[in-house]
């Protein structure tokens, strides 16, 4: 209960700079709130169903780089048409690459997703017309009567409600038996299997969930900075994002949530310090992964006893 | 495709597939005892590279560079045992995945930080950067023989290790029960750090030989990570067999890919792991 009155602030206190204008906050949190869409929706499949996915970056891309053909070849710009194409791609690319990664299970999966990942990398890069290294700018952003989205409160409105909805609809799905299933599926899936759940289904549905949200947080990035590239696709934005994950705590929705605002701001400030700061990240992870690793949220709990 | 070309690439691709054997093999048997997913398993082929740049400019030869970096490179797969792998070893694969990536992350910076982020090139050693003529119009170059030859010697070595030696029995014996291996008194400790310092020095020495073929840039070690994953994934994990099947594989659809489509070279080796997932979900011989 006492959970739910602190996350309420919380939005409340994310809606205000909506109302400020002010563009450097607008962008950076804009761009934080994103992030948590992104690590909640991956935190489903981490921390709930048990997959260490390193694709999620991939469908992250597919909804960028597909906003920004829409809007380039086929000047549709908008939303309420290209954002549910951008979402069914999303999905459709978790349906298949899912399909195939999880007949795989443990180590290979992770293996099989982060190959597919790198394909995806690959073609983004390579395929005539992308743009190569530098990626595609999106011409013209989301558009919808008066609410212009390449307005930054407008975009930043939207993550917001993007934001609540995603959060609202991870603990109904994590609260309905679907989501029960999965924590089951973690713990011994074995045993679901042998209680007559098809066990694959559900982690494919988890899957496919998961990969549509990326894409949300896909969609949103490309309509907030107007510019996608491969290097979002790549492995090491998947491996960031779990970090982000874990630092947060996994199988706590709020907690990647927490993990990803955090992980914002020390991204912002800590490139403006040094030029190494991937040494710096990379002795965080290893921190993290031996000293907490139940992330933020597990030092919560443990001072609420 | 005439036939001289046909086997051009053919011997490309064998070479190829050979030299991603010693990066696959070292990953797929330090999974397969130690139970360690090691993402950090590219940057020692990175690291590897860039020896065999500083060390061969330094000494003048590309040899004296592999006898003095392989020994390193074993002090660096100590070392980073004993700080980090060893404290994975009762962890789950998250935390595995996470710590090995932050190790990547900090190679990287290391490397840049040593050497630069500019693309060197290593010189082939003098005898071998003869060409041996290949029909009417192609030539292969001696160098690339030579990696393929070496690589097969490895092998062959290793299968001698693992099948003949005290070592090799107690690495079989640890990949198929770890625990009973050390209820029999033997130091479960000292073979995993022996076995991962052996695996980094294969993909060091990987490295080291390939730096004359492919140049020495950053992130070179990424690439070949992920095809080696893509290799143990066609081979099965743990088994050695396989990972010289799938590494054979991997380098032959990588270089007819690049002839025959160009556009989607690197599309072909997904498309053949996908269909190993299809038809063999536990890899060819796992």
């Amino acid at each position: 209960m006492k959970l739910r009155v602190l996350l309420a602030a919380g939005a409340l206190a994310l809606l205000a700079p909506a109302f400020s204008g002010d563009r450097f906050w607008l962008q950076f949190l804009g761009k934080a709130m994103i992030t948590c869409i992104f690590a909640a929706s991956l935190d489903l499949l981490v921390g709930y169903a048990g997959l260490v996915s390193l694709a999620h970056a991939a469908f992250f891309g597919i909804s960028a780089y597909l906003l920004a053909g829409l809007s380039n070849q086929l000047a549709l710009v908008n939303p309420l048409l290209t954002l549910p194409i951008c979402l069914l791609a999303a999905a459709v690319a978790a349906l298949v690459i899912g399909w195939l990664s999880l007949r795989a299970t443990g180590v290979y999966f992770i293996m099989v997703t982060l190959a597919f990942t790198q394909m995806l990398y690959y073609f983004f890069n390579d395929a005539p017309g992308l743009g190569g290294s530098d990626g595609l700018y999106v011409n013209d952003r989301p558009r919808l009567g008066p609410l212009d989205f390449a307005d930054r409160p407008t975009a930043y409105a939207g993550i917001w409600i993007a934001l609540v909805v995603t959060y609202l609809l991870l603990t109904r799905v994590l609260r309905a038996p679907f989501g029960r299933v999965l924590v089951g599926i973690r713990s011994n899936e074995q045993r679901m299997r042998s209680l007559g759940f098809p066990t694959p289904r559900y982690k494919l549905v988890a899957f496919v969930i998961a990969g549509a949200l990326a894409g949300l947080a896909g969609y949103l990035d490309a309509t907030l900075y107007g510019f996608v590239n491969p290097a979002q696709v790549g492995w090491r934005q998947s491996g960031l994002l779990l970090m982000t994950v874990l630092l947060g705590g996994k199988g706590t929705l709020y907690g990647p949530m927490i993990g990803a605002l955090l992980l914002t701001f020390i991204e912002h400030y800590g490139e403006q310090v040094t030029t190494h700061w991937n040494a710096i990240v990379g002795a965080f992870v290893i921190a993290v992964v031996l000293l907490m690793p139940r992330g933020i949220a597990g030092l919560l709990r443990g001072a609420r006893g | 495709m005439t036939l001289s070309l046909f086997a051009l690439q053919l011997l490309n691709g064998v070479e190829y597939g050979l030299l991603l054997f010693l990066v696959a093999s070292g990953l797929t048997l330090v999974f397969g005892v130690l139970g360690v997913l090691n993402f950090a398993h590219g940057s020692f082929y990175m690291l590897g590279a860039y020896l065999a740049y500083w060390l061969s400019a330094r000494f003048g030869s590309l040899w004296i560079a592999i006898a003095v970096g392989v020994p390193l490179m074993v002090a660096v797969g100590l070392l980073v045992e004993k700080l980090a792998i060893a404290r994975l070893y009762a962890r789950d694969h998250l935390s595995q995945v996470l710590l090995t990536y932050g190790l990547v992350l900090l190679f990287n910076e290391l490397q840049s930080y040593a050497f630069g982020n500019d693309v060197q090139s290593v010189p082939t050693p003098a005898p071998l950067s003869i060409r041996i003529p290949l029909g009417e119009a192609q030539t292969w170059p001696a160098y690339r023989v030579f990696t393929a030859v070496a690589c097969l010697v490895l092998a062959a070595a290793m299968r001698q290790v693992i099948l003949r030696t005290r070592f090799g029995m107690r690495v079989r014996a640890g990949a198929s029960n770890a625990e009973m291996v050390s209820a029999l008194g033997i130091d479960i400790r000292r073979l995993f750090a022996a076995l991962f310092a052996a695996g980094t020095a294969l993909a060091a020495l990987a490295g080291m030989l390939a730096a004359p073929l492919t140049t020495v840039y950053p992130g070179m070690g990424e690439g070949v990570l992920i095809l080696s994953f893509v290799v143990v994934v066609i081979g099965g994990i743990g088994s050695i067999k396989g990972a010289f099947l799938g590494a054979l594989l991997v380098g032959l659809s990588d270089v007819f890919g690049k002839v025959l489509l160009p556009g989607f070279a690197s599309a072909i080796v997904y498309a053949v792991m996908a269909a190993v997932l299809v038809l063999r979900p536990r890899g060819l011989l796992g």
